[in-house]
């Protein structure tokens, strides 16, 4: 089992458009849209929901005001600045449950806090595993854990050869979450000097963390002086560059009509995907 | 006034936005551009501010003293984060896990727990052409933003005007980097991936109490139906800038729009104008 995560450091860069792409493509796969946070991969995939399931994470503490004495020792204490006036603010915080352990009027206890749901549906392409965070919650990684550990069991299940996941943007919690164990990460990037920036932190996170990755550069012709400055900084790095997609707005019709870009068009862009799974799946 | 330039959906044009309005009102106003987006910070890209000085970011974790303790146990009790385990005769501490909530050391019955501090980013100060310039970056394999935004936050001294650049998403970091903020600008785009997660964002502010309004980009592909949605729930689009190859390429190349583009100043600054009515007009009616 190939287990192959599509991330990209920067945002937008066309990360759920190609991996709609691929699910379309591939055979034998299981899909997870890891981009807890916001999750668009469904939008293309157009799921039948199948199973939801609540996912309990962290902690809040709450201060019973009966039995609050206003000594002060939890606000004083606490490092995230969540107690004012003797009361949480539970955005603020971070389930640490040390106001809880050193309450002398045991005032405070720890509630457990759903932090969002995770489902599993079937798409006219496979089995899809995605999530929603809650609003404002915290444990994105945890939740990003979950739907991996569910599509490798699918996977497992049903004898399939890959997972293909959706990142999230950036380089921290759920990123590092969607990539430890990977087999491959495929790094859509732009021409753009904030895509190259970005692809050179999300690509180090791949180092650090001993994943191979190749690289894919979409819309690489609305900068090509750009567009060659990645390719060199691949060549350096020995990362292979799988695909140039071409900027065309066909991209976005797919989008608003809610299909994979490979299934809307015959086009230069379908090409370059056909070619980056060939490449990949390496069929 | 603090106003937050957030998204939902990454690559909407957070950045262009920010360093745009930024750049449109530092002639008449004390600016200063915070980027909170410590994972992937890219303002410093289009502004190459000249960085004044640098702090690294430091989390407390535990040491602990192998001589004082007596493997009890406790401090891998109440870790909430199993930051700590005590196998056997060794006690194992897992720093990357650390929140550094300072629990296992203040409740250690041995007084066996110190606390030393581990660097998991940097925030850097300085200046840009006429701004006061703050950013943080999370080091490469750190997983946690949230104490890197703290501290871009903290450096700034909030007077004047404010804009944050606010990382992309709905979960904790994007609500360390947009609280406190008299404003959001929510930057989206006319798709369905745009809708759904300005939808989301949304949301997110509404959690907060943080009044927003939305700056619609690369407008003219897609559908309408953002502007149905905003329309429908009763959120102000401030401002929308066309799907434009130039913008596009002025973007490519690290250039602030309003630098390449220099008759889009008087649109940012009536996006600023906008937003100042918002919130006066809030205050008012918070005060009554």
């Amino acid at each position: 089992m190939k287990e192959i995560v599509v991330l990209s450091g920067k945002g937008g860069t066309g990360k759920t458009s190609i991996v709609g792409s691929l699910a379309a493509l591939a055979r034998d796969k299981v899909l997870a849209d890891c981009d807890v946070d916001a999750a668009d991969l469904h939008l293309l995939l157009k799921p039948r929901l199948k199973q939801e399931t609540e996912f309990w994470s962290g902690q809040v503490a709450h201060i019973d005001p009966d039995k609050c004495t206003e000594c002060g020792l939890c606000q004083d204490l606490c490092r995230f600045d969540a107690i004012k006036d003797f009361r949480v603010d539970p955005v603020s915080c971070e389930g640490c449950c040390f106001c809880s352990h050193i309450c002398p009027a045991e005032a405070i206890t720890m509630k457990e806090n759903l932090s969002g749901h995770w489902f599993i549906s079937d798409t006219r392409y496979g089995p899809l595993v995605h999530a929603r965070l809650g609003i404002a919650q915290e444990n994105s990684g945890k939740l990003v854990a979950q739907v991996r550990q569910q599509a490798r069991k699918i996977a497992q299940e049903r004898n399939l050869g890959y997972i293909i996941s959706d990142g999230p943007p950036g380089i921290g919690c759920p990123v590092i979450s969607s990539l430890s164990g990977a087999s491959l990460a495929l790094l859509v990037t732009e021409p753009t000097l904030s895509g190259i920036h970005d692809l050179e932190r999300v690509l180090s996170v791949c180092r650090h963390f001993g994943i191979p990755a190749v690289v894919c550069i979409n819309k690489y012709d609305i900068n090509e002086e750009n567009s060659r400055r990645i390719e060199g900084y691949c060549l350096k790095q020995g990362v292979e560059v799988a695909a140039r997609i071409p900027f065309d707005n066909i991209v976005t019709e797919a989008i608003v009509r809610g299909v994979p870009v490979v299934e809307y068009s015959d086009g230069r862009v379908s090409s370059e995907i056909k070619k980056l799974w060939r490449s990949i799946s390496g069929n | 006034m603090i106003i937050s330039v957030a998204s939902g959906k990454g690559g909407t044009g957070k950045t262009l936005v920010a360093t745009s309005l930024a750049l449109s009102l530092k002639d008449s106003h004390k600016v200063t551009l915070l980027d909170c987006d410590v994972e992937e910070p890219n303002a410093h890209v289009f502004l190459k501010p000249a960085i004044t000085s640098s702090e690294p970011v430091l989390i407390p974790v535990p040491k602990i003293d192998e001589e004082k303790c007596t493997r009890c146990g406790k401090c891998a009790e109440v870790c909430a984060y199993n930051a700590i385990a005590v196998l056997g005769e060794h006690v194992l501490t897992f720093p990357q896990l650390c929140h550094g909530c300072g629990a296992c050391s203040y409740l250690c019955p041995e007084k066996a727990i110190s606390e030393e501090p581990r660097e998991t980013g940097v925030v850097e100060m300085g200046q840009a052409d006429g701004l006061e310039f703050i950013h943080g970056k999370l080091t490469v394999g750190e997983a946690m933003a949230p104490p890197i935004i703290r501290r871009v936050k903290q450096q700034g001294n909030n007077e004047g005007t404010v804009i944050i650049d606010i990382p992309p998403g709905t979960s904790c970091p994007v609500v360390e980097a947009v609280k406190g903020s008299d404003f959001c600008i929510l930057v989206t785009e006319p798709t369905p991936f745009g809708l759904n997660d300005l939808i989301l964002a949304v949301e997110t502010m509404r959690e907060l109490d943080i009044p927003c309004g939305v700056v619609l980009n690369r407008a003219g592909v897609g559908d309408a139906k953002v502007e149905e949605y905003c329309l429908k729930e009763n959120i102000p689009v401030l401002l929308t800038i066309p799907l434009d190859t130039e913008i596009a390429r002025l973007y490519s190349k690290g250039i602030p729009l309003v630098e390449g583009m220099p008759q889009w100043k008087d649109s940012f600054g009536q996006l600023f104008e906008s937003i100042e009515e918002i919130v006066d007009e809030r205050n008012r009616s918070l005060k009554r």
